[in-house]
């Protein structure tokens, strides 16, 4: 086997074992929490008889191990049961709302992602001089102040002086794509200026260590210009620790998002986990968890992959 | 002159320290050092590390490495001065007129990108041809220079290809553009001596058959007076003195000179042998773990006490491996040793502090060996406590014995490593090997890290203790000149095996097996017309065959 394959086998294996780990820590995350499903279903006036029957209708009584490969097995086949608050299919709403973060984070990320490598790669360019100056301290500060302020600011500003950009992001199905993109220009900008400072950052870093080697002292003294040694030598070198910090921060746009879909009320998973969370609805806080854990360990095993085969010496063995 | 290319006047280079806790100070680095090169020759630039060579050779191209910045003088080159010449005037320049080849080719390559389009990446660059004539000329150098497979060499990665052949290919990048001068910093250093001697023969080939200029920059006076016409002798930035390569080679005039063309003609009788040796290797055969090749098969060696048994080979022959397993830090797979009459345990925690105290060890890279946070009286100190006991007043005493010992005097017991000279940190881990008293001591390549008239310095100084202290050398390394000068007895290693072993004078007098034979006449000689002479034999055998 070609020892690409062998590596990327056992990457995709691991991978494999978190998310089962992490199915197993969801589930009984959501066992210790205080509190009964049938009780709070039915309310406080329910009858002893009642809460007995409803909790055998739903399984209650059986062991915890028996319920959680049957709640694994059903969502293994794509059925995440029923809200307990709403009676509705939660992988039916939750899908309308995955699609809406998925929506948010690839415009997010399509904008902040080469911006952000651009923006390293100017910085290692003129390392020390203001261009790297100016952007790591603007990076830094909007890095700095917590995600809702720099909503609020930005909504102050460019949707309510400059009335450029609406301030509640509400999308529906009718809309067409530029009216859809005109409703979440707002949080896009958010969400770019929270993760780009990271990723520009790590980009400046992870240059600048290889910018040390023989190899790059070589290629300048072929004559090449500045930002050709850059781009053309010192980057393919530092891919591996991009991809790694630009994987994590593109978990984050979906994993993380919590508070911006909040401050500008987007109909995506954030919102839907929050309402649900302070409804106890069990069964949807364990869908959310589920979906989160999946992206969260598909991104970084694919962040893996990709620094796997960014390695020539892995890609051609001797 | 008409035909003048490099013309170096008064250059000076300068550079700032910032020694720790101190305030930060200049440094000359090159001192008033003129040079000119006509087109066409090749000048060796030859001395120490620390004497500038490498800084005057970089500024031919005006670059300075690390902070060095040239503060007086003129770089003339094709009659232009290139320090005034401007951002934008050098990047033309490089890789252009003047290209380089560096020490370490395995680190001067970029892993990422695929040889061929380094090799023709100035050219395409520069707009001195279109990508399919720079790959014929590339493949052409690829030829010239002796490349296995040379139209399909540049497909592969750097770390695909073996040391010997990148730096060749790495001279093919430097002709490629078709130069008018190339600066070779210390080319065959990093390689093993039946290397070198191949990739000596095909850059002296290169230069013939391009008429390119060259300054050739190394420490090794044997190797540049293969390739260069001229010579030029630097020591702290200085220049010492410039000449015809037959005339500095035959008739030195400065005694610094003198000295380089002398170093390693140490003269040592070989000792008779003992009854009883001290150490006894019978049949070891070790493998590391997980890998299925045995990197040492069946080694049986000896070494009697007071004597000096040199190992010798390549990189890759399983020599350090022998001192790895002889110190327990790769228990063999199969084979004993007996050390002082006691069979050693294979593992190193199944040995006695004895048997620690009495094989004591110093490596080829001083400055790792040493705790950089400790004093020299402190690390020469702990066997003294270690083993003896020692504490106080009584341990500083021989601390100080064994500084003495060591041709160092009052006052290093309070310097940190940081504050030593390479030789100077290479003495002080001989001290500490001495203080735990031993009966052997393993030196794996003591001395090639160090400058030859320091290394030099290290040897008479290793000859002398064991002279005084009956201690036995168990010598690592792969310089013959070495070997000559300091071994009893000489075990030459190929392929994780002993494929000669015996007294020197055995070992080193014909009939030689062909790996001993090409070992021994890879070594540079410090006459012209060695390197012709040895390959013009090599090529004549090749044909009787």
């Amino acid at each position: 086997m070609h020892p690409v394959l062998k590596l990327l086998t056992q990457r995709i294996a691991l991978g494999l074992v978190l998310m089962l780990a992490a199915s197993v820590m969801i589930f009984a995350g959501t066992q210790i929490l205080p509190g009964d499903v049938a009780q709070s279903i039915l309310g406080q006036s329910a009858t002893p008889q009642s809460l007995a029957n409803l909790r055998a209708e739903l399984g209650l009584n059986d062991p915890a191990w028996l319920r959680y490969f049957r709640w694994l097995g059903a969502a293994l086949q794509g059925d995440l049961g029923t809200a307990l608050t709403n009676k509705q299919d939660i992988a039916t709403s939750m899908g309308l709302r995955l699609g809406n973060t998925l929506f948010l984070a690839f415009w997010a990320a399509l904008i902040s992602v080469p911006t952000a490598i651009l923006l390293g790669l100017i910085a290692v360019r003129y390392q020390g001089r203001w261009p790297d100056k100016l952007i790591s301290g603007v990076t830094l500060a909007t890095v700095s102040v917590p995600e809702f302020l720099l909503g609020y600011i930005v909504m102050f500003y460019l949707a309510v002086k400059f009335r450029a950009f609406p301030s509640v992001a509400t999308v529906y199905d009718s809309m067409s794509l530029g009216e859809k993109l005109n409703a979440i220009a707002l949080p896009v900008i958010v969400l770019v200026l929270v993760v780009l400072g990271h990723m520009m950052r790590m980009t400046r870093a992870a240059i600048l260590n290889v910018m040390q080697s023989a190899y790059v002292e070589t290629a300048e003294l072929k004559g090449l210009r500045p930002f050709t040694v850059i781009a053309r030598h010192a980057f393919p070198n530092a891919i591996a620790p991009v991809v790694n910090v630009v994987m994590i921060n593109l978990a984050y746009l979906v994993v993380g998002v919590v508070v911006v879909e909040v401050v500008f009320v987007y109909p995506g998973m954030g919102q839907y986990l929050v309402d649900h969370v302070s409804k106890r609805d069990v069964p949807v806080v364990q869908a959310c968890g589920l979906v989160f854990a999946a992206v969260y360990i598909g991104l970084n095993m694919l962040a893996d992959v990709i620094s796997i085969l960014a390695n020539p010496r892995l890609r051609h063995p001797k | 002159m008409a035909d003048t290319l490099l013309d170096i006047r008064n250059l000076r280079i300068e550079a700032t320290a910032y020694p720790p806790g101190e305030a930060p100070r200049d440094l000359v680095i090159v001192d008033d050092v003129s040079l000119r090169l006509d087109k066409g020759r090749v000048m060796g630039l030859i001395g120490e590390s620390g004497a500038g060579k490498s800084t005057i050779g970089l500024s031919a191209m005006a670059y300075g490495r690390g902070g060095v910045r040239i503060t007086g003088g003129q770089v003339l080159l094709n009659g232009r001065d290139i320090l005034a010449a401007g951002p934008a005037g050098l990047r033309a320049l490089r890789g252009r007129e003047v290209t380089y080849v560096a020490q370490s080719a395995a680190a001067a390559f970029n892993p990422a990108r695929r040889l061929m389009d380094q090799v023709i990446e100035a050219t395409l660059w520069h707009r001195l041809a279109g990508r399919a004539e720079a790959e014929a000329r590339a493949i052409g150098l690829f030829r010239s220079l002796g490349l296995p497979a040379p139209e399909t060499i540049g497909n592969r990665y750097p770390h695909q290809v073996s040391g010997g052949q990148l730096q060749r290919v790495m001279t093919a990048m430097a002709l490629c553009p078709k130069p008018d001068l190339v600066i070779f910093d210390e080319p065959t250093t990093a390689l093993d001596v039946t290397t070198q001697i191949d990739v000596l023969a095909a850059i002296k080939t290169a230069i013939r058959e391009t008429g390119v200029a060259a300054l050739y920059i190394t420490h090794d006076l044997a190797v540049v007076a293969q390739v260069a016409d001229e010579i030029m002798v630097l020591r702290h930035g200085k220049m010492v003195e410039a000449g015809e390569t037959g005339q500095i080679i035959t008739a030195p005039r400065q005694d610094y000179t003198r000295a380089l063309v002398s170093v390693r003609s140490i003269d040592h009788a070989e000792k008779p042998p003992a009854d009883e040796p001290v150490l006894r290797v019978e049949g070891v055969t070790a493998r590391y773990p997980g890998l299925p090749v045995d990197v040492l098969r069946n080694v049986s060696v000896s070494l009697d006490p007071g004597h000096t048994l040199a190992v010798v080979g390549e990189s890759g022959s399983g020599k350090s491996t022998l001192a790895r397993a002889i110190t327990g830090l790769l228990p063999p797979v199969a084979g004993q040793m007996r050390f002082a009459g006691r069979t050693l345990a294979p593992q190193l925690a199944g040995r006695t502090k004895d048997d620690l105290r009495e094989l004591q060890m110093i490596y080829q890279m001083a400055d790792v060996a040493m705790n950089p946070r400790q004093t020299v009286g402190t690390i020469i100190g702990r066997p003294l406590e270690f083993y003896f006991g020692l504490k106080g007043a009584e341990r500083d005493a021989r601390v100080q014995d064994l500084l003495d010992a060591i041709e160092m005097g009052k006052g290093y017991a309070d310097r940190y490593p940081a504050e030593l000279s390479g030789g100077q940190k290479q003495r002080v881990c001989i001290a500490r090997a001495l203080a735990a008293k031993p009966r052997m001591i393993i030196c794996d390549e003591v001395t090639s890290a160090l400058d030859p008239l320091v290394a030099d310095g290290i040897l008479r100084l290793l000859l002398d203790l064991q002279a005084r202290e009956g201690v036995a050398y168990l010598f690592i390394t792969h310089d013959l000149a070495t070997v000559r000068a300091i071994a009893d007895s000489i075990a030459v290693m190929h392929q994780g095996r002993v494929v000669r072993y015996g007294t020197k004078s055995e070992v080193l007098a014909p009939p030689f097996d062909d790996y001993t034979d090409l070992l021994l006449s890879s070594v540079p000689e410090m006459r012209l017309g060695w390197l012709e002479g040895v390959i013009a034999s090599r090529r004549m055998e090749g044909a009787g065959n």
